[in-house]
């Protein structure tokens, strides 16, 4: 099978973010809060990479550092996210009825709410940690994946295939688990991409706000808050974090267009 | 006709409902949720004394459903009760505020809804040839970029490299409207960019859906020119996605606003909310979200409604 | 001879595909057509799907539709070479000299324009006709194909009007401009066979009238027979035969098209019934969810052993609904049915494994009946293992003898559904219902999808596993060539009531109800003149009354 260039490109990117996300304390030449020069938005040198930031900290350690949360707070806000999203989504395509009724309202009532304010208002009454964030993120948009796994999972239901399982006798396990899953799944793992790169810019939004992760931890969209007045004095520390967001972001979406596509031309023969 | 207004007022009152259950999972969600009010906004130190004052003064020991009702009554009558943190009355320091952000949003609108259908347009006209792979390329671009970041680029290459814009966007009553215009541009900028994309992008979408229709195709076999085949029979059929496009995009420039009033220290009410999230000031974040959210609401519903006009199968029932 | 107003020499076409997984490529789907067509005359381009008859329908109006190039060859049109004229010479002659109508008028017309504006929008944009003109002659054109109140029906929308009239409709926007040639795209394609007939004699009329030449397109010989000079047979982008419509339908020389002539001309004789009716429908009236009226009235059936009972009816006639209610998919209001000596329970939750095996569907689309992650094995195996256990070596032996009873190798066990042809589908599906060893199978519009050569391939092998398997079918079908191939039985429904049922040759003999008279003579036969006839009897009838 042959990989096309973008993708490879995108899978490079993404892998790379990600193996430096879990090896940060290998990887960074410092600590994450360690303050190492008296001088505070120093330019880059051979002995700091990227600077130093707000408090003289290594902003290169900084960034591995922040990649780190800003990435394990995503990924796990989007495994949330999925797992609460398709599994009630799929439920609620095969049992249909009151039960689909009663669930769907609920989604069109959280989802008439912007996340972004919905996450505000939530925020203000509890203690703002990193477990508080990952849930309040992952059900927020777990509303989006339940809209899209239930109506992939309404076309199928309706298809004439499941009609015939139907009428053989089949089980509702075998139903879904063998006669809608392995169709559901590539529309669901493209979005995956996508939800992701929502969930980095979604807490890093939040971070940046002062309502993220907070400080001293680093993540992306903190080092922009703390670096933010460095700019009116042409000091760009924290457009890094721009950088390392758009990145991540293009990469991602490359793979999952190339998963996308993999997939559906799986279904129109095995070339 | 019946149908149509029958579709028409069923869609209004499903907003109204909608608006309704809004207003009471804010409420509730403020007030089921872990953590003690009184508790956060005095913090740890607090003495129990002080803990009952706080509770009563804000009126923590009613039964939760008399106080709804009595926030919601308040709220209607335009009485949203005073800020805890500096004892003010919300309704005057957010009317104001919220003139500030509808002025902000109101000129990103003007300048991005035509900019964006021109651009979707030209993107349908050169498909798949350079112009529209660009235009694809710097909606991917600036869809993976948060709108902060964008606006910190904005002012580290516009404001501080160039000084063309002021990066700090105080206005205040006694400004000419040059001068607040000035002021904005560059939030008016930032934010034109942010929606700008998505606009750009569903507009293409729902013109090459129109485009691709038979009966285009039957236009063209009538030997018309591309003139009147895009203003005869495409642009008819293409207002109500259009249309539906720009609402959904007003909905999100809502939120944009929030993010970017805090960038460019905004006096509206974007700012307004973040700062009372911080502080924990219930009675704020309650009337910020319930506007923020029945404004979105609002507009979710006018493009609802402007589809159901504009089906010509609810026009001229059979 | 007067000089041809449309000459086709060597037109190749070509089309850009972009097959999952390769790269996008070019090929070619119309490999050198050529034909002459003189002024007034009517040719007939027939062919199965793929054929390339639509592209070329198109390419008389220098049109490709999506990725569709023609490559090369001439186009000559009123004396000049269309494929070099540019583009201003190119608009007049499109919707001026030469006009189209589409198989679907419901898509090809405007939403959100009334029917008028768009019938005279060529004329007036021609510079053909003042816009008064214009809108008294589309009147006129009304009137002439038996529009219903000919002066307001243009100012109505199109979704106002039913699917016949609008197709009437089309006609009128092609003829209006006073073309010298149209081009029609199957236009009776998408109707009911009652319908049909109408359309057909209007454009009839509407072609002798106005002196107008035309392309007819079209899969069905039986259809272009009635209307056409000459036919031009065509197979996936050659040309097989050209000739006049008299030596094609009766002397047809090659064997492709004597293919086509002969099609649903299957002997079937009439079985008698020897035994206890395998299905018994009593009395069932149905209605769906939500809605407040009976899409079944008191509808009585029966069906013996290794008989085949066809239910035929146009659109609506709630022929699939009777489906819906034997399998169990929908619970009846009223009545029962009777299966294999015992009720069956009305809903399909209460019914036994013994039931539901017993009872097997085939479905009108095996393009979505079969799941497209499965392979072929998996999809014929599976009845094996969950009804009788199946595992392993005996169960491959199996799925090995219904391969090769449905007429496909072993080589296509582990095929996906996607890479077999249309008819390949539709025989693994048959294979899949005839794995559970079934006393019943019911048939939806099972050959309705295919192009005839394929259909009746279907239809042959049916009754081949019928023979051998002594399978009773419920036949469910809009086309009465197919139930005369292969019915002991037949049900003619219309409006949710069964208005004629008997053996197959008391429903086929005279005398008729009024339906079913209807429904027979509108079945466009494959000879000669017949159009004419059926119009000179309906005129007959009429005038007698």
């Amino acid at each position: 099978m042959r990989i096309p260039i973008a993708a490879l490109i995108g899978l490079f990117f993404t892998s790379l973010y990600f193996i430096v996300a879990i090896f940060a304390p290998w990887i960074a030449p410092y600590g994450m809060a360690e303050i190492v020069s008296p001088d505070i938005w120093a330019p880059s040198s051979a002995e700091f990479l990227l600077g130093t930031d707000n408090l003289g900290r290594d902003l290169l350690s900084r960034m591995i550092y922040g990649g780190r949360t800003t990435i394990f707070i995503a990924t796990a806000a989007t495994i949330l996210s999925f797992a609460t999203g398709s599994i009630l989504g799929f439920l609620a395509a095969v049992l249909g009825g009151w039960a689909d009724q009663l669930m769907s309202r609920f989604v069109d009532l959280l989802m008439s709410i912007p996340s972004l304010i919905f996450a505000l208002v939530v925020l203000s009454v509890v203690p703002v940690t990193v477990t508080v964030l990952i849930i309040v993120m992952g059900l927020l948009d777990s509303t989006r994946v339940y809209r899209l796994a239930r109506a992939v999972a309404v076309d199928i239901n309706v298809m004439d295939y499941v009609e015939a399982a139907k009428l053989r006798g089949e089980g509702r396990k075998w139903i879904i688990f063998r006669e809608i899953l392995p169709n559901a799944l590539s529309p669901l793992v493209a979005e995956m991409g996508l939800r992701f790169i929502f969930m980095v810019l979604f807490v890093s939004t939040l971070s940046f706000l002062g309502l993220g992760v907070q400080p001293p931890q680093a993540d992306w969209g903190g080092i922009v808050k703390e670096n933010a007045d460095g700019i009116v004095y042409g000091i760009g520390a924290a457009l890094y974090p721009a950088v390392a967001i758009a990145t991540l972001a293009i990469s991602v979406n490359l793979v999952a267009d190339w998963v996308l596509n993999r997939t559906t031309s799986l279904k129109g023969g095995r070339g | 006709m019946s149908l149509l207004i029958k579709l028409l007022a069923q869609r209004i009152a499903l907003g109204l409902v909608l608006l309704f259950m809004v207003s009471v999972l804010i409420f509730a969600g403020t007030m089921i949720l872990p953590g003690d009010v009184a508790q956060s906004i005095l913090g740890q130190s607090a003495t129990p004394e002080a803990l009952a004052n706080m509770r009563r003064d804000l009126g923590l020991n009613d039964p939760p459903l008399q106080r709804y009702f009595s926030w919601l009554g308040g709220f209607l009558q335009g009485d949203l009760g005073t800020a805890l943190t500096s004892g003010q009355d919300i309704a005057e320091s957010l009317g104001k505020r919220l003139g500030n952000t509808l002025f902000l949003a109101f000129w990103a609108a003007i300048i991005s809804v035509p900019l964006a259908i021109t651009l979707g347009l030209i993107a349908v006209r050169y498909r798949e040839r350079w112009p529209d792979k660009m235009i694809s390329a710097v909606t991917l671009a600036s869809i993976s970029v948060p709108e902060f970041l964008i606006a910190y680029i904005a002012i580290f290459f516009v404001s501080v490299r160039l000084r063309w814009a002021p990066s700090v966007t105080t206005i205040h009553d006694g400004m000419s409207l040059g001068e607040k215009l000035h002021t904005i541009s560059l939030p008016v900028a930032v934010l034109t960019l942010v929606v700008l994309a998505h606009m750009m992008r569903m507009t293409r979408a729902a013109i090459l859906n129109v485009m691709q229709s038979a009966y285009i195709e039957t236009a063209e076999l009538k030997g018309l020119r591309m003139f009147n085949i895009i203003w005869k029979h495409a642009f008819p059929n293409s207002v109500a996605p259009i249309v539906n496009v720009v609402m959904l995009n007003m909905a999100y420039l809502v939120v944009g606003v929030v993010v970017i009033e805090v960038v460019f220290t905004y006096p509206g009410m974007g700012q307004y909310l973040v700062d009372h999230v911080s502080k924990r000031d219930i009675p704020v974040v309650q009337a910020c979200g319930l506007i923020f959210a029945a404004v979105y609401i609002g507009l979710n519903m006018i493009a609802d409604i402007v589809s159901i006009l504009a089906n010509p199968r609810l026009r001229h029932p059979k | 001879m007067s000089e041809p107003l449309v000459k086709v020499r060597d037109l190749k076409i070509g089309a850009t595909v972009y097959p999952p997984g390769e790269k996008p490529h070019d090929i070619e789907i119309v490999h050198g057509v050529s034909f002459e067509l003189a002024p007034g005359k009517v040719l007939g381009l027939i062919g199965e799907s793929g054929a390339g008859k639509s592209t070329i329908g198109l390419a008389s109006m220098a049109y490709g539709r999506g990725g569709v190039k023609i490559t090369g060859g001439e186009v000559w049109v009123n004396g000049r070479d269309i494929l070099k004229s540019n583009l201003g010479d190119v608009r007049s002659l499109r919707g001026g000299e030469v006009t189209y109508v589409s198989q679907s008028a419901a898509a090809s017309f405007n939403p959100a324009k009334q029917i008028m504006d768009q019938v005279t929008e060529a004329s007036i944009r021609h510079g053909k006709f003042s816009k008064k003109d214009a809108e008294a002659r589309a009147v006129e054109l009304f009137r002439k194909l038996g529009l219903p109140d000919p002066e307001n029906i243009g100012t109505r929308y199109p979704h106002q009007v039913s699917g016949g009239q609008l197709q009437r409709c089309m006609t009128a926007l092609a003829l209006c401009p006073e073309p010298d040639l149209v081009v029609f795209d199957e236009p009776t394609t998408a109707l009911d066979v009652t319908t049909q007939i109408d359309v057909l004699m209007a454009i009839k009329e509407a072609i002798r009238d106005t002196g107008v030449a035309a392309l007819y397109i079209t899969h069905d010989l039986a259809v272009v027979a009635q209307v056409s000079d000459d036919i031009l047979v065509l197979k996936m982008g050659d040309m097989v035969e050209y000739g006049s419509v008299d030596q094609i339908i009766n002397d047809p020389q090659e064997d492709y098209t004597k293919a086509l002539v002969s099609v649903r001309s299957i002997d079937h004789q009439e079985k008698v019934a020897t035994s206890e009716p395998v299905l018994k429908v009593e009395h069932i009236t149905a209605r769906y969810k939500g809605t407040n009226f009976d899409v079944l009235h008191d509808v009585n059936v029966e069906l013996h052993p290794g008989q085949t009972l066809a239910v035929v009816g146009e659109s609506g006639s709630g022929k699939s609904t009777l489906a819906r209610v034997i399998t169990g998919l929908l619970p009846p209001r009223g009545g029962n049915v009777h299966f294999a000596g015992r009720d069956l329970s009305a809903a399909l939750g209460g019914r036994s494994r013994e039931d539901l095996r017993e009872l097997q569907m085939i479905y009108q689309m095996a393009d979505v009946a079969m799941n497209p992650r499965q392979t072929v094995g998996t999809i014929i195996g599976r009845p094996l293992e969950f009804y009788f256990g199946l595992k392993g070596a005996e169960k491959q032996k199996r799925i090995l003898e219904l391969l090769e009873e449905i007429e496909m190798g072993e080589g296509f066990i582990d095929r996906y559904p996607a890479e077999l042809s249309g008819g390949q589908k539709q025989r693994v599906c048959i294979a899949r219902a005839l794995a559970a060893k079934p006393k019943l199978i019911i048939c939806d519009e099972v050959t309705s999808a295919l192009d005839p050569l394929v259909a009746d391939g279907i239809l042959k092998l049916l009754l081949d596993l019928q023979k051998v398997e002594d399978v009773a079918y419920l036949f469910i079908t809009h086309d009465l060539a197919t139930v005369k191939a292969i019915a002991d039985s037949i049900a003619v429904m219309y409006q949710g009531k069964v208005v004629r049922y008997g053996g197959k040759t008391d429903v086929l003999s005279p005398p008729f109800d009024d339906y079913t008279d209807l429904l027979l003579s509108s079945v466009p036969e494959m000879k000669l003149g017949w159009l004419e006839e059926v119009i000179a009897n309906r005129k007959m009838e009429s005038a007698g009354n």
